[in-house]
């Protein structure tokens, strides 16, 4: 009988005692003249004992660093929480959204003192309470203030990832500077890279065209770019030697950006008449409609090189192994490790991985493309040299308990998890 | 009606599959129908689900979509001689706002927890007092720092690899190749699957010979 009194006070926090106070509040609402007819109307009985108090110390607060997407809820078990002879349940979070209805989001296991609202809007205001549940009723706790989630447009956990980038960031900008002035900057040699020329001479003195394969993703794969900038390269060549070369490519943005680059490159080479967009054409989208089409096609007009570079999929094995049965010297490359095993059976050379990047900015030996590779390898040198650092300081603190050591360590964990 | 899409497929993918013994009518016949029918269902697809699904139905609650569909329309003037160098500008802005927004993930997920995966002690704790780590968790520990830090020592292209340095790449050679072995017959066994599908079908669904 005494449980509805209670979900009408709910600024009360009560424990102890409880039918004791619910008859002083039963009294003072009736002197204060409240109009609620069931409370003047109400018997308790105190010898009834209550099963389990509320939680406490309910706060809510707004989630940080996100898109205003979440509310953080904190509170204080119930009393009657225990490992042992527990009366609690569970308890049950309440939402009252724009005022309206209260209405339940969660149940949660006893023990437990936090939530996190995930299922919020920017413009809503939002008040919560918690019910403590036990096998006879619920007890709700106070009510929290009104909230309204916040977006925040900085992520500060991200910090130590945003200097790292800056890092990163301003080698690239130094060295893009140093190579735009004239300096040369030394990468290594790239064993495929060397084999290109020789590859297309091959097929001009055999009088067989030179097929292209660029992936089967769009222009926003990173793999797609760094093919056709190496497509750039080969198909001058090719226009050099006047060889022929023939690409059929799975998206239609690939085809444009592939025909533009090799009327460049036929440009460059003082032959614009060679140049016919016929030399790319679109397939299908479709995976293995385009493998059907693209094998079909080697088969037929026998290719004495094959260039496979860019993002494959599944469809890396079936071409790659029909550009071996037909005895072309091909040259693959994708950052894709999956797939990476068939073409290094497969094929003459592989670049692998970073490789196909790397091979990129050497063979167009643009200063921004090889102040990219330069910055990168910047970032290259500091992930080794964490690494070191990390695993002697980790080892040593472990081992045998070096304190300093311990330090390092930690500062490497809060540095590289801000991610 | 199923009867007939039921040998139309088996007449399809022993075509496709009578590629293995050599490029042959019936194989270019599965080749344009598979093309074709591909080709025309991406047309269709793109136009119900982008222009129409997105575009149309959703540009009355969505104005940026106008930026989307302005881009779209760009790309289409390289049907205009005169002024297809236009075409470049939604190439452009692909390719800038895909490296944009994939820079912060790529660091976080190529170089930050990546690192942080491999920095673990090379013998665990209580070795002090009486080397009580498992020879296999020193092991796996070894393996995993050298084998990150050579691979990286490999693909580090500032510096020729001669000496210490190229000691060190060769090392990273090797737990690349290996790594790749395991993961091409991890990958054959995945292939396998679909062969097995198509057998299923073959002589299930169309002979009925097997279960």
């Amino acid at each position: 009988m005494s449980l509805p009194l209670a979900a009408t006070h709910p600024r009360l926090s009560v424990h102890l005692f409880f039918p004791i106070i619910v008859i002083v509040l039963t009294t003072c609402s009736s002197a204060f003249g409240q109009s609620d007819t069931q409370l003047d109307t109400t018997v308790v009985d105190d010898t009834v004992s209550i099963a389990a108090a509320p939680v406490t110390t309910l706060l809510v607060e707004d989630g940080k660093y996100d898109d205003g997407d979440s509310l953080r809820l904190f509170w204080v078990p119930s009393i009657d929480d225990q490992l042992i002879d527990s009366k609690v349940t569970g308890y049950r979070v309440y939402r009252l959204v724009n005022d309206g209805a209260a209405e339940p989001i969660v149940d949660l296991l006893p023990g437990v003192g936090n939530y996190t609202d995930k299922n919020v809007e920017l413009d809503s205001s939002y008040v919560y309470y918690v019910a403590t549940l036990t096998e006879s009723g619920e007890y709700p706790s106070i009510h929290t203030e009104s909230i309204s989630p916040q977006r925040e447009w900085i992520n500060f956990r991200r910090g130590y990832l945003f200097i790292i980038m800056m890092i990163i960031s301003a080698a690239i900008i130094f060295y893009v500077e140093t190579a735009k002035r004239g300096k040369k900057l030394f990468v290594r040699k790239i064993a495929g890279l060397e084999a290109i020329d020789e590859a297309v001479g091959r097929a001009t003195e055999m009088g067989r065209p030179v097929l292209f394969i660029p992936g089967i993703s769009d222009m926003d794969d990173v793999q797609t770019l760094a093919a056709l900038t190496i497509l750039g390269r080969v198909s001058r060549t090719i226009a050099d030697y006047d060889s022929k070369i023939f690409m059929p490519v799975s998206r239609s943005l690939v085809m444009t950006a592939a025909r533009e680059t090799i009327k460049t490159s036929y440009q460059a080479a003082g032959r614009p008449d060679a140049y016919n967009d016929d030399m790319v054409n679109y397939v299908t989208d479709e995976q293995f409609g385009y493998v059907a089409a693209v094998d079909g096609l080697m088969v037929r007009e026998k290719p004495a090189t094959v260039f496979l570079l860019g993002a494959f999929f599944a469809e890396s094995l079936i071409l790659a192994e029909t550009g071996n049965s037909i005895g072309a010297i091909q040259i693959a490359g994708t950052a894709r490790p999956a797939q990476l095993p068939f073409f290094i059976a497969a094929c003459d050379f592989t670049l692998i991985g970073e490789e196909l990047f790397a091979a990129s900015a050497y063979l167009s030996g643009e200063p921004r493309m090889l102040g990219s590779l330069k910055g990168q390898d910047v970032g290259k040198a500091i992930a080794m040299i964490t690494i070191l650092l990390g695993v002697v300081a980790v080892t040593l603190s472990e081992a045998w308990g070096v304190g300093i050591m311990t330090d390092l360590h930690a500062w490497l964990v809060k540095v590289f998890s801000s991610s | 009606m199923e009867h007939f899409a039921l040998w139309l497929s088996a007449f399809l993918t022993l075509g496709i599959l009578s590629f293995l013994y050599k490029d042959n009518p019936w194989y270019k016949l599965s080749e344009a129908i598979f093309v074709g029918i591909s080709a025309g269902f991406w047309v269709v697809t793109l136009f119900w689900d982008n222009l129409v699904g997105k575009f149309w139905d959703g540009w009355q609650d969505e104005p940026m979509l106008f930026v989307g569909a302005a881009l779209g329309f760009l790309m289409l003037l390289r049907l205009v001689p005169k002024i297809g160098w236009i075409s470049r500008w939604p190439l452009a802005f692909i390719v800038g706002a895909t490296s944009g927004l994939w820079l912060m993930n790529y660091l976080a997920s190529n170089i930050m927890v990546q690192v942080m995966a491999t920095i673990q002690p090379l013998f665990s704790t209580g070795y002090a007092s009486g080397f009580d780590a498992g020879w296999g968790a020193i092991i796996s520990s070894l393996v995993i720092v050298v084998g990150t830090f050579t691979g990286l020592v490999y693909f580090f292209f500032s510096k020729e690899h001669k000496g210490a340095f190229g000691g060190a790449a060769r090392v990273g050679i090797f737990f690349i190749m290996i790594t790749f072995g395991a993961s091409f017959g991890y990958t054959v066994m995945s292939r396998m699957s679909l062969l097995i599908g198509r057998m299923d079908f073959l002589l299930g669904d169309w002979l009925g010979m097997i279960g």
